[in-house]
């Protein structure tokens, strides 16, 4: 029989309580953590927001998560044929699913706005 | 709802060596200038996954001159470099190369401190400038990011995804897009818009890019009235990791390797075969990437290929002190991965590296649209039919600079500051529909397949035709609004605008590749196997309405291939 990593998610935007998603992904040895949550988000659910850059490389470092209670790359982070627990980062600012604030503060929309190049307005 | 507004002279859409060479300049002009990217400010797109080469007649070892360069490059273009863009690449290229050494970008040396240049494939001599072996282009992001910290006339949005250019009679005047943090619509309003996007990768399977390559620049320029042109020409990295598995690599590491040691590209039969293919390769690397990726595939496709479908490439003739010597950490990452060099081949296959089509400028980067100019990798013309290695960089600093400076003279004239903002434009940001039937992850996964496997390297009218349908068929099943209504790092509609983008690219890279009947450099029709001369011509590509309209131009100035 195929061999399967179970991944439990914490989902749901900031503020929310955290419900989880649990989701079986086949197992091939030399997988991420980053190619597990690729296949759900292709194969069984494109809700589930992760964020990544490069894919694999090491080089954007966009998804670092938990795993497993410990800090980690998704990308370098080995898919197991187990039960895997996947947060998002504790000490940023939640976004939504396992996405965090990332973006450096001088780099964010609210940023530009105090320094003065726009406003927010009521649209339509 | 909520929707931001932000003003500024210049806005930079992309943020990578292009992008941030163009912010620079246009600020060092004295512009303001908002620089924005769908990720991270410097570390998304391309410029961060370059691994080694930069390739530019400093002639800091060799003896060397631009022409030199400019002729490799249009020999390496297969008769269609648009020759004025490529001289600009040659000729300005050290300027920005010296630039960037003053940055501290920290450029090899030689013992007696001149530049270090390394000899690459279709070069005539070393010309190639590198920080080290694997991380030239995160080097290349991190100074350039240091110097836009320091420039106080440029403001960094990141996390600002930008989904169409803002028109006023016909003119730029902004952009729409959303901010991804929180879902909010936004509306740019700018002088000059400088698209800085990088290529189109993402719409391959297997690919060397980032996940956000998957041809925005192109999307952009074509809805707002601007041309590209060659969009039939993808390159493919020769040898690019296929297995066994690796995580937190590269794919394109092999590169460096290469340079460094040579290593024996081998078959089915442990048998070298790049020379059966009419290439001179003798224990030196120095093939081009368009006739590796064809040998490659010509042995699989003749049964001879490695079990996973590509060729296998051994270092094992070379001894572990000087695989250490050469690639000491490198060499642990890999045993962390099971794979031993010394007892072991690895495996290899071509894959989406670069694009050499893209938005049509002239030697100031102007697109056909005023107001609306683009640099980088999302230019097409400089590279002709197939890339020389090592001019992405080189190009994206000096289209980057000439950009940057030809956007923000046009801001200083422009009066178009309280140009009337467009009727709808942010419609599509803040539509709200009903969750969608589709999963346009998995729409996007077939997407990639089927330009994988029809309109990769080797290509023939049936499979063009079939990639057309394939393509036509996914276009009904994206939906007309994106799913979901707008709110924070909203993936699901993430992938209906990255969808909705790659399907329009999809469709100009396969309607030029099915009017190119012939094979030239990374364009490669089994059903047309011969370089034909009637074909020295470049095929343009415009949207009237929803439909893309082919065109041919000529080639400008290819003959400048006697210059050296």
């Amino acid at each position: 029989m195929r061999e399967t990593a179970t991944l439990i998610v914490r989902r749901g935007n900031a503020g929310e309580d955290a419900p989880t998603s649990s989701y079986e992904v086949p197992y091939t040895p030399g997988q991420s953590v980053l190619d597990g949550l690729r296949f759900v988000r292709a194969n069984l659910d494109a809700t589930l927001s992760i964020r990544h850059s490069c894919i694999s490389a090491n080089t954007c470092k966009e998804c670092m998560i938990i795993v497993d209670g410990k800090v980690d790359y998704a990308c370098t982070a080995r898919l197991e044929p187990r039960e895997m627990v996947l947060e998002p980062l504790g000490n940023k600012a939640h976004l939504r699913d396992l996405v965090t604030e990332i973006t450096p503060p001088d780099e964010r929309m609210e940023h530009a706005l105090k320094s003065g190049l726009g406003k927010v307005v009521a649209g339509a | 709802m909520d929707v931001v507004q932000l003003e500024t002279d210049v806005l930079v859409i992309g943020s990578g060596a292009a992008g941030m060479m163009a912010a620079l300049e246009a600020g060092k002009e004295g512009a303001g200038v908002i620089l924005a990217d769908r990720s991270l400010i410097g570390r998304s797109g391309a410029t961060i996954m370059a691994q080694m080469t930069v390739a530019v007649a400093l002639g800091s070892q060799t003896p060397d001159s631009w022409e030199h360069h400019l002729a490799d490059t249009l020999a390496a273009g297969r008769e269609l470099c648009d020759a004025s863009l490529s001289q600009l690449v040659c000729e300005e290229g050290p300027r920005d190369i010296l630039q960037l050494d003053e940055w501290k970008v920290g450029w090899a040396r030689n013992d007696d401190g001149s530049i270090r240049q390394a000899l690459a494939p279709g070069h005539d001599r070393p010309r190639c400038v590198y920080v080290d072996f694997l991380s030239t282009g995160p080097a290349v992001a991190k100074t350039l990011r240091g110097r836009v910290l320091r420039q106080k006339e440029v403001t960094r949005i990141g996390d600002l995804y930008i989904t169409d250019i803002l028109l006023t009679d016909g003119v730029a005047t902004g952009a729409a897009g959303f901010s991804l943090a929180d879902g909010r619509p936004v509306m740019v309003k700018a002088k000059a818009v400088v698209i800085a996007t990088g290529g189109l990768t993402r719409l391959y399977q297997r690919n060397s890019a980032s996940a956000n390559m998957g041809g925005d620049g192109y999307a952009l320029a074509l809805r707002a009235g601007a041309e590209l042109t060659d969009m039939e020409f993808v390159q493919f990295f020769p040898i690019g990791h296929l297995a066994p598995r690796l995580v937190g690599m590269d794919p394109i590491m092999w590169d460096p390797f290469r340079y460094k040691l040579g290593g024996r590209l081998l078959n089915a039969e442990m048998r070298e075969f790049v020379n059966d293919y009419g290439n001179e390769e003798a224990g030196t690397y120095n093939v081009t990437r368009d006739r590796a990726t064809f040998a490659i595939l010509s042995e699989v496709k003749a049964g001879r290929g490695s079990p996973a479908g590509g060729a296998y490439l051994s270092f094992q003739h070379i001894p572990a002190e000087t695989l250490r010597a050469s690639f000491g950490p490198v060499i642990d990452r890999l045993a962390a991965n099971g794979i031993d060099l010394t007892r072991m081949p690895i495996e290899v296959a071509p894959i989406a590296h670069y694009h050499m089509g893209g938005v049509k400028v002239d030697a100031r980067m102007r697109t056909s649209v005023p107001g609306l100019f683009s640099c980088g990798e999302a230019n097409g013309g400089s590279n002709g039919a197939n890339r020389l290695s090592g001019n992405a960089i080189t190009e994206a600093f000096v289209f980057g600079r000439t950009a940057g400076r030809t956007a923000a003279l046009h801001a200083r004239a422009a009066g178009n500051a309280d140009a009337p903002v467009p009727a709808g434009a942010l419609d599509l940001v803040s539509a709200v529909a009903p969750e969608h039937g589709e999963n346009h992850a998995g729409l996007i996964a077939e997407l990639q397949q089927v330009m994988a496997v029809d309109v990769g390297p080797f290509r023939t009218e049936d499979g063009l035709n079939k990639a057309l349908a394939a393509i036509a068929v996914l276009k009904t099943r994206v939906g007309a609004l994106p799913p979901g209504a707008p709110g924070p790092y909203n993936m699901a509609r993430l992938d209906w605008f990255d969808l909705r983008t790659m399907l329009l690219v999809a469709e100009a890279v396969t309607r030029s590749a099915l009017a190119r009947k012939e094979s030239r450099g990374a364009h490669q029709r089994d059903d047309f196997p011969a370089m034909d001369p009637a074909f020295v011509l470049h095929h343009t590509v415009k949207l009237a309405g929803d439909d893309i309209v082919l065109g041919r131009a000529p080639v400008e100035g290819h003959t400048l291939c006697e210059v050296a």
